[in-house]
Formats: structure tokens, C-alpha cells, sequence
């Protein structure tokens, strides 16, 4: 067996303490700081990835909103387009309608002003007969016809003129 | 080939032996990781640029092997160890990769401080004593207590004799790598300094085994980091 004595226990615990001494040292310069920034770091990472996942849900919340509103607007648009189709048949009706009756009203007015000129074209003409029956019988009279040619000729004369109306 | 290390009692008192050059490499090699770590996290950005990246890389490498054993409720506890471990471990196997020092009569004042039992055990104790604290501490005293007579209580026996066989083997395998690594890597020196012609002929073994001693010491420092969390997980998991 080997000497207890012969073992450098000197050796032994100076290591022993040395290594102590030189782990706390590593902590404190060396690898502390380190570790504090991995784990920071880690949390940073995770703290990225949870913000992008919000990030993408939001903005696909988003997304389907604006689908939501295109779609809305589409809707909209086309509504708009058929109110106005509607309207703009509705006033060529109108139009239409209002262009027949003012048509019709202005026939009216030419009948009733022709019905109107037709009096007083008869009305004139009669007094023009009169006048001229005045006037043949002046001239028979001037020209002293037999009874029988007086008769016929009034009677011509007034058939030529009746006949003309 | 055997090599000596200057040696002293402190005080006079025989028991109170220090061996100066593993002192001094120890040392030294809790300064380079600690320098270097330091100078490297001078800039901690959110967007890491060069050496953050490696440290992170480094963190998340840890933090991988303890969630491969444990549970991270318990585990976020340990990063920090894994860390320095990996880290001191790594260091301390690099350190008689490039070159050795010693003077005409093999008394060494570089070499790789893992390759030296005390130190390799002393570790592994630390590391063993520290698992039954987080136990006791995570688990409160009747759970931890309650572990020992499970999952028979005639288990318990072999519970204690565990915690010291864990104790050797987790130092011895360490020890005993580099310690291979430092032997094979000197007689290859010495022969390539024994005559021109093996200078020659030394030269391309010992480029591939320089090579291979790297992966040994990257590995030996993985298994110890990993082999620490292994038993750490033994003594704070709730269920096994």
C-alpha cells in the first residue's frame, strides 16, 4: 500500500478550491452575461413568432372584411345600377306618355280649330251666297229675264254654290 | 523514462506535500480558460457575431448533454458546472499536447496536469461530494435517504460501496488516458531524439499521435462532463 502522507492533499484542495473560484468566475464574466442573452434572446424569438401569429390572424380578420365589403359593395353597386335602369324606364314612360298626350291634346286643338275655321268658312260662304244671289239677281233683274230663266238660273246658281260647300 | 516532480512539505509537516509544478499548472490552466472565455465575451450582442457564437455553441452543447440525462427543472442547476468542467478538463488535457518541459534529470515543470492521479481523483471527489449535496438540497434529506434502500432495501450496500467506486473510476479514467497519452507522447520524443535517423522516422508517428491525443483529450473532457451529469441525475431525478 502507498503512504497517506505521500498524497499531495495540498494539491488536491487548492484545485478544489481553484475550480470553485474559477466557476464562480466564468459566472460572473464569462458565461452569465451569455446565458442572460440566450435566454433573452430566446425570448425574443418567442415573442416574434406569437406577434407574427397575431399579426396573420389580424390580418386575415382583415382580409375577410374586405372580402365582406367588396362584396357589399358590389351588391350595392348593382342595386344602383338596377334603380336606375328602373328609374330611367319609368321616365321614358313618362316621357313617352307625356309626348302622346301633349300629341293627342294638340290633335284635339287642330280638330276643334279646324271644326272652327270650317264655321266660319261656311258661315263666311253663306254670306258670300247671299251676297251673290243679290248680285245674280241684280244682273237678272239688269238683264231682264223671262220668269222660267230667272228660276232656273237661281236655281243653278245656287246648286253651283251648294255644291261647291 | 520516469519523470519526478519537484516536490516540497509545506512548513516542514510531512504530510503537507505540494507538488509545485501541478500547482503551478493547475493554475495555469484555470487562467487560460478563464482569460480566454473572458476575452471572448467581451462583446454580447442579440445577434452573435464570431466568438459568441462559439461560447453559445458551448452552452448549448452542456445543456444538451444534461438534458440527454436529467430533466431541465434539476438540470438548469448544473450548466454552470458542466461548463467549467469541459472546459478545465479540456484545457488541462491540451496542455501537453504541444510540448513538454522538464530538465536533464526528468524533473517535469510542464506536462498536462490531468495526468496526475491526485488531481484527477481530487476532481472526481469534488464532483461526487457535490452530487450528494444537490441531492440533499434538491430532493430534501428523506428522499435522498429513501434512495439508498431502493429499489430493495438490501440494495444499500451496494448504493455506498457505488459512490466510491464512481469516485475512482471517473478519476482513474481520466488520469489514465492522459497519463498513457503523456507516456506514448515522450517515448516517441525521446526516440526522435535518440539519433537522426528516428527524427526522421519519429517525426510522422508523432504528428498522427499528437492528432490522436487531441481526440483523447476532447473525449476524456466530454465523458467527464457527461459522466459527471450521469451521476448527478442518479442522485437529483425524482424517478429512475
Amino acid at each position: 500500500m502507498f503512504d497517506v502522507t505521500e498524497i499531495e492533499w495540498i494539491n488536491a484542495i487548492y484545485q478544489i478550491l481553484a475550480f470553485g473560484v474559477l466557476l464562480l468566475l466564468l459566472k460572473k464574466f464569462a458565461f452569465g452575461p451569455i446565458m442572460d442573452m440566450m435566454e433573452k434572446r430566446e425570448q425574443h424569438v418567442a415573442d416574434q413568432i406569437s406577434s407574427a401569429e397575431k399579426n396573420r390572424e389580424e390580418s386575415e380578420k382583415f382580409l375577410a372584411e374586405q372580402r365582406e365589403a367588396i362584396q357589399e359593395a358590389r351588391q350595392e353597386a348593382k342595386e344602383i345600377v338596377e334603380n336606375s335602369k328602373k328609374m330611367s324606364d319609368q321616365q321614358a314612360d313618362e316621357v313617352l306618355e307625356n309626348a302622346r298626350k301633349e300629341a293627342e291634346r294638340m290633335k284635339q286643338n287642330a280638330l276643334a280649330e279646324i271644326n272652327t275655321e270650317k264655321e266660319q268658312a261656311i258661315s263666311a260662304l253663306r254670306e258670300q251666297v247671299s251676297t251673290l244671289s243679290v248680285l245674280v239677281a241684280s244682273k237678272v233683274i239688269e238683264k231682264e229675264l223671262d220668269e222660267k230663266e230667272q228660276e232656273k238660273l237661281i236655281q243653278d246658281t245656287l246648286k253651283e254654290v251648294g255644291e261647291d260647300l | 523514462m520516469d519523470s519526478y516532480f519537484y516536490k516540497m512539505d509545506l512548513f516542514g509537516i510531512p504530510w503537507m506535500t505540494v507538488n509545485v509544478p501541478n500547482l503551478i499548472l493547475t493554475t495555469v490552466a484555470m487562467a487560460i480558460v478563464f482569460f480566454v472565455t473572458f476575452f471572448m465575451s467581451r462583446k454580447i450582442r442579440m445577434y452573435p457575431t464570431g466568438a459568441q457564437n462559439a461560447l453559445e455553441y458551448l452552452v448549448q452543447f452542456v445543456k444538451n448533454i444534461i438534458h440527454s440525462t436529467m430533466d431541465w427543472k434539476q438540470g438548469k442547476n448544473f450548466v454552470m458546472l458542466g461548463i467549467t468542467i469541459i472546459l478545465y478538463v479540456f484545457v488541462a488535457n491540451m496542455m501537453g499536447v504541444p510540448f513538454e518541459l522538464a530538465t536533464a534529470n526528468h524533473d517535469v515543470w510542464w506536462n498536462s496536469p490531468t495526468s496526475n492521479p491526485v488531481l484527477t481523483i481530487s476532481l472526481a471527489a469534488f464532483v461526487i461530494v457535490l452530487t450528494h449535496i444537490y441531492g440533499l438540497k434538491l430532493k430534501g434529506p428523506k428522499e435522498y435517504g429513501k434512495d439508498y434502500f431502493r429499489p430493495a432495501f438490501f440494495m444499500a450496500p451496494f448504493k455506498v460501496i457505488e459512490d466510491f467506486s464512481n469516485t475512482l473510476t471517473l478519476g482513474m479514467r481520466l488520469y489514465a488516458n492522459i497519463y498513457a497519452k503523456e507516456m506514448i507522447m515522450v517515448m516517441l520524443v525521446g526516440l526522435g531524439a535518440s539519433s537522426v535517423f528516428w527524427a526522421f522516422g519519429a517525426f510522422i508517428p508523432l504528428v498522427v499521435f499528437q492528432a490522436f491525443s487531441v481526440f483523447i483529450g476532447s473525449l476524456q473532457a466530454f465523458i467527464f462532463c457527461m459522466l459527471t451529469m450521469v451521476y448527478m441525475a442518479h442522485k437529483v431525478s425524482e424517478d429512475h
